[in-house]
């Protein structure tokens, strides 16, 4: 069984189509890898999986589950958690309270008003070990807005992990990151549990190849091509669309 | 201030106004009267605080609740022989409550100005059947004669507001115990990542919508007990209850004071009420003028009203020390 699947998922703004037809399966502990040029659907495909964007038709399995009409809020719970292409954090909050926050969630304890937060230490000694495990223990109580930029794309990595997801869907976690610091991002993700299914949307090629063992190529909303990294890189298709003609 | 890295103990300068409202009764007997038209509309600021303050929620029609609540009192007070004011609070509770939950569950579907169109064309709605429905309100007479019995059948309500100024006291004592514990609560961090993010809320799983929807009805809860205080105090309830003034009036409080805070509703109607009873004897025609550039002076120069002065004046003098 799949831990993700979409069958013939298709989106389409009136006459503009931004997905079609995307067949796509991902195995738990799969380490996958979308590319494709600006503009190729990728956020989209996965805003969809989300449940934040509405499909068009298709469908999509979670854990063998059709999951197509439920919101975003039930996805989650059923162990889907993401990262955004822009960091979307809670800026004014320090770091402890981003993680704090999606752990309350996946453990139910948001919905409670009459204990104090920080008397729930299990929420908060989960989110300081999520920390350190991303080497940010240092920053828990520093907000957000302060830290650089390379520290922030790590918090919504934490923000996703906290919520123990089965399937994590990676958009661009180093976009805008100095390549100093996607090294640093590159070994987070490798020492990510084995058992969740990671799906990462990169731009970045040297990372995509380092850390996925197998790559859809989508283009123009459809799948291009999937395979390895080896196969991908020797196929003349993507080096023309992806590449330029140049290099075909 | 609140979320899982606060400290919940309650600090000492938390004590100051409730300090200041004990010495307010007994060194100033002749302005009790005031004093509880203050109360109230501490506890009428606090509830919007709630959701404009901690959930981000904009609106310009929280006077329905007020209204609602007011005229529940008074229906109940001077129709059907229910005097005893905790039921008539109990009442006007459960009805604002309802009518929270009711437009909630229909406005919170959508955002920003489609938002405050519907707020304040709620508000309006009710003020214009208050207006029509004589029978029960008073229309544009306002409803007299509302009884209210002795509190806990001892304590009268009496001319100069001894009674009425503890009363909304207690009441608001009360309100500020629980939106103190649902700010500080997992609950309130939860309502705070809403109003700072509301997307990444979405995506760790958050039912967004129905936990506004909640907090929009405790919120309306509240302003209903408010609007029934008000007019159990004056044993009268007229139609400036409800409509854009009231509504704006108080959001003008609370920027005053400073939003999302919580003793921010504390000190803008303080300040809002002085103001108005102090210009409004002067200048009985202009007092408005007088609030409306003390709203200009804070929205240019104290964005966080006249706590985020006393914030700056504090963190200036511990970067001098």
């Amino acid at each position: 069984m799949y831990s993700l699947e979409t069958r013939k998922l298709c989106k389409s703004f009136g006459a503009l189509v931004v997905a079609h037809n995307i067949d796509f399966r991902l195995a738990p502990g799969d380490r996958h890898a979308l590319i494709g040029p600006n503009g190729a659907g990728k956020t989209t495909f996965v805003n969809m999986l989300m449940g934040a964007l509405p499909a068009s038709s298709g469908a999509i399995f979670l854990g063998g589950d059709e999951v197509t009409r439920v919101p975003q809020s039930a996805r989650v719970r059923r162990g889907l958690g993401r990262t955004f292409q822009v960091t979307t954090l809670f800026r004014s909050l320090p770091v402890l309270d981003n993680v704090a926050l999606g752990i309350a969630e996946r453990t139910g304890v948001a919905r409670r008003m009459w204990r104090s937060a920080s008397s729930y230490r299990d929420i908060t000694e989960g989110a300081r070990s999520l920390l350190a495990a991303l080497g940010l223990a240092d920053d828990a109580a520093v907000r957000v807005a302060d830290l650089p930029y390379g520290k922030q794309r790590l918090v919504e990595i934490a923000i996703a992990l906290g919520l123990k997801p089965k399937v994590l869907l990676l958009d661009e976690p180093a976009a805008g990151v100095p390549s100093s610091e996607s090294e640093r991002i590159l070994q987070t993700l490798e020492k990510l549990p084995s058992d969740i299914a990671i799906l990462i949307i990169e731009h970045d090629m040297d990372l995509v190849f380092r850390f996925a063992r197998r790559i859809t190529v989508l283009v123009q909303g459809a799948v291009l091509v999937e395979g390895t990294p080896e196969e991908i890189a020797r196929d003349k298709r993507v080096h023309q669309v992806y590449l330029g003609e140049q290099h075909g | 201030m609140s979320g899982y890295s606060a400290d919940p103990r309650i600090r000492w300068t938390e004590w100051l106004p409730w300090i200041a409202a004990i010495a307010f009764f007994f060194l100033m007997p002749g302005y009790l009267s005031l004093g509880a038209r203050i109360l109230i509309f501490i506890l009428f600021a606090l509830s919007l605080d709630l959701i404009l303050g901690y959930a981000g929620i904009v609106t310009l029609g929280h006077s329905a609740f007020f209204g609602l609540g007011a005229y529940t009192a008074g229906a109940l007070g001077a129709h059907t022989g229910i005097t005893d004011p905790f039921a008539q609070l109990a009442a006007a509770a459960a009805l604002s409550a309802l009518l929270g939950l009711a437009t909630g569950a229909v406005i919170l579907r959508t955002r920003a100005l489609t938002l405050l169109m519907l707020t304040l064309a709620i508000t309006a709605i009710l003020l214009e059947i208050a207006n029509k429905w004589t029978g029960m309100t008073g229309g544009a007479d306002g409803l007299a004669g509302v009884k209210v019995d002795p509190i806990l059948g001892w304590f009268r309500f009496d001319l100069y507001g001894k009674t009425a100024f503890l009363y909304c006291l207690v009441m608001l004592f009360v309100g500020w115990w629980v939106v103190r514990r649902i700010i500080y609560s997992p609950y309130g961090a939860m309502l705070t990542g809403i109003r700072e993010n509301a997307t990444r809320m979405h995506a760790i799983g958050a039912p967004v919508y129905w936990r506004l929807v909640l907090i929009y009805t405790i919120s309306a809860t509240m302003a209903g007990v408010a609007g029934a205080l008000l007019t159990q105090v004056n044993q009268f309830v007229g139609l400036n209850v409800l409509g854009l003034e009231p509504s704006g009036d108080v959001l003008v409080m609370l920027i005053l004071g400073g939003v999302g805070r919580l003793y921010g509703a504390f000190i803008g109607p303080v300040v809002y009420i002085v103001v108005q009873d102090t210009l409004a004897k002067q200048y009985p025609e202009y007092w408005f003028l007088g609030i409306g550039i003390l709203l200009i002076f804070v929205v240019l120069f104290a964005r966080g009203g006249v706590l985020g002065i006393i914030d700056n004046v504090f963190a200036r003098n511990k970067k001098t020390l």
